[in-house]
């Protein structure tokens, strides 16, 4: 079953990403190939079954819910890693 | 190898700088025509080099890593260096922190070399998705090295390290291992802290030791384990030195072979290795068993659901705001919307490659409105039941044998169009990921290819925390 390119687009803009025509075309192909392997899995019987959480058991892993400030080292090492910077915050394009 | 490096060092035949100068000289001899290393971290490596040896002057007691010679996979974080995963988007990112396994390494005063090529953010399996350079196979240059984590494996092939870290979501450091002709370590999910490891599916990564010999990954093994309170998903360690666990006897150990695994589409050359070493395993006292893993079919479209899922997840931090590239090229995208918007699209679309693009977008439409439950739900409950396969032939044996990959290293730009092998490829390795057992790759025999040897991996899959067990039936085989 192929999905049609309107189908791709939309993905492409949940996935924030913006594909070229080409891209589009050969994401569609892709793209079917999973439901391919779906259809595999539809075969199993998995009415009573548990998903997988954590794969050996582990659960719910908490830490005290106080800020523990970093070093201005590092600090200063995060922002410059950032492509612009304004008063010591990361700078955002206008959302609207 | 590595003991015998710690003795020269604490008898001062040898100081720390020495070493890592003479591994820092084999790198500029060897890497050219390999291209492992994308850093080189010479700053650090000495600083570190010159603490040991102050230490060894001083008459302290050091640990058995001090003054080893390590390599780093480029997607884990050594602060105040690069870290690339091998992609255009962090071309310049320089990691503000360590990642836990590299402070770790730091506190056993291990030496850090540099950083290793990889798959662009781990996925691949030939390194030939890396955006920066191609990583050869050192044992033939015409080949590959395997993948994600070729880099490692091709540094400590070539003696260009003594050891080195990888991450494992698929058999990303078993199968380099397996091509180059060194061991190759999966731990148990959780028993390394992955915090620090810029993550592909959080759910199926995990950190691993590449070495020369068995003993050698349990030495760097037992130094990077335990649970870390930055990494809620670590169990806890039980603080061993697994090295000391490696008798060489194992006398009475059951080894299950699934006969799954070794249908008639395996490789004959590639079987005739496999029960040559199942046969020399027999020798040295083991048992080997036919076991059952009904489920071992699903493998593959579990993986390729829940994988690409988590990766389109995890790829989201790459938004062009807080680090790495960030591209507008001004031109309204055709779905519209602010300048916000225009910086994601442009800055993905421009810093992605194509396999990454592609598992994104395959993950986010099986995690779309109206098909969690369909894909993503149902892919977790058949992961249930591999799980359980597994529990069930756990009580029957105490490992289970297959080769690495259904292949040697191929030639660059070789595609493997052939279905039925790409299906068993991924089947040997990706099952221990889904599971979340330990899994090892180790050197079992050699195929002769383009009239060159080229090195055949064996895998053992052990029961989960059971990395003693797993590790002592390999070094068994090795050392006898």
């Amino acid at each position: 079953m192929k999905l049609d390119k309107q189908e791709i687009e939309h993905i492409a803009s949940l996935a924030r990403i913006g594909l070229s025509k080409k891209e589009i075309e050969n994401n569609q192909g892709d793209l079917s190939s999973i439901l391919d392997y779906f259809e595999k899995l539809k075969k199993v019987k998995t009415d009573k079954v548990e998903e997988i959480r954590h794969i050996t058991g582990v659960t719910n892993v908490y830490r005290d819910d106080k800020v523990v400030k970093c070093e201005e080292s590092e600090r200063q090492q995060i922002l410059k890693n950032a492509p612009e910077i304004s008063d010591n915050q990361f700078k955002v394009k206008s959302v609207l | 190898m590595i003991r015998e490096l710690h003795k020269k060092l604490i008898e001062k035949k040898i100081t720390a700088v020495e070493l890592a100068e003479k591994y820092f000289s084999e790198i500029e001899k060897r890497d050219k025509g390999i291209s492992a290393y994308l850093t080189l971290t010479k700053k650090i490596a000495l600083e570190q080099a010159k603490k040991v040896d102050a230490k060894i002057k001083k008459g302290e007691e050091i640990d058995l890593l001090a003054g080893i010679p390590i390599a780093i996979k480029d997607n884990f974080c050594v602060k105040g260096e690069r870290a690339t995963a091998a992609s255009k988007i962090l071309e310049n990112y320089i990691a503000p922190y360590d990642a836990t396994v590299v402070s770790k390494l730091k506190k056993n005063d291990a030496v850090i070399l540099g950083k290793t090529n990889l798959d662009e953010f781990a996925m691949g399996a030939s390194t030939e998705n890396s955006a920066f350079q191609k990583t050869k196979n050192p044992i033939d240059e015409k080949r590959v090295p395997g993948g994600s984590s070729g880099g490692s494996a091709a540094a400590v092939a070539s003696g260009m390290a003594v050891g080195a870290l990888g991450s494992d979501t698929g058999g990303s450091i078993r199968q380099p291992a397996s091509f180059c002709g060194v061991v190759g370590l999966k731990p148990t999910y959780g028993r390394v802290s992955r915090y620090g490891i810029m993550a592909m599916a959080s759910s199926f990564d995990q950190v691993g030791p590449f070495a020369r010999t068995v003993e050698d990954a349990a030495i760097i093994f037992s130094r990077i384990a335990g649970r870390d309170k930055k990494d809620a998903t670590s169990a806890k360690s039980g603080g061993k030195f697994y090295e000391d666990y490696l008798t060489g006897d194992i006398e009475g150990l059951t080894i299950g072979v699934p006969d799954e695994y070794f249908s008639d589409d395996l490789d004959e050359e590639i079987k005739e290795v496999a029960w040559a070493a199942l046969g020399k395993f027999k020798k040295l006292g083991a048992k080997v068993k036919k076991i059952k893993i009904p489920h071992s079919e699903f493998a593959l479209p579990i993986y390729y659901i829940l994988v690409p899922s988590e990766v389109s997840s995890n790829m989201a931090r790459f938004d062009g705001i807080r680090y790495g590239l960030s591209v507008d090229d001004k031109k309204n995208s055709k779905i519209g919307g602010g300048k916000l918007l225009e910086t994601y699209l442009d800055t993905r679309e421009k810093g992605f490659g194509d396999e990454v693009k592609r598992r994104i977008m395959l993950g986010t439409y099986a995690l779309s409105a109206g098909y969690y439950d369909a894909y993503y739900k149902k892919a977790q409950k058949v992961r249930n039941l591999l799980k359980q396969d597994f529990e069930k032939a756990f009580k029957e044996v105490d490992l289970i044998f297959s080769p690495t990959a259904p292949e040697v290293a191929f030639k660059f730009d070789e595609k493997t169009n052939d279905p039925l092998k790409m299906y068993l490829s991924d089947m040997y390795t990706v099952t221990a990921n889904l599971v979340g057992v330990p899994a090892i790759s180790f050197p079992i025999g050699n195929i002769m290819k383009s009239k060159k040897e080229l090195p055949v991996g064996g895998q053992l899959m052990g029961k989960w925390f059971d990395e003693e067990t797993l590790l002592n039936a390999a070094h068994s085989f090795e050392v006898n």
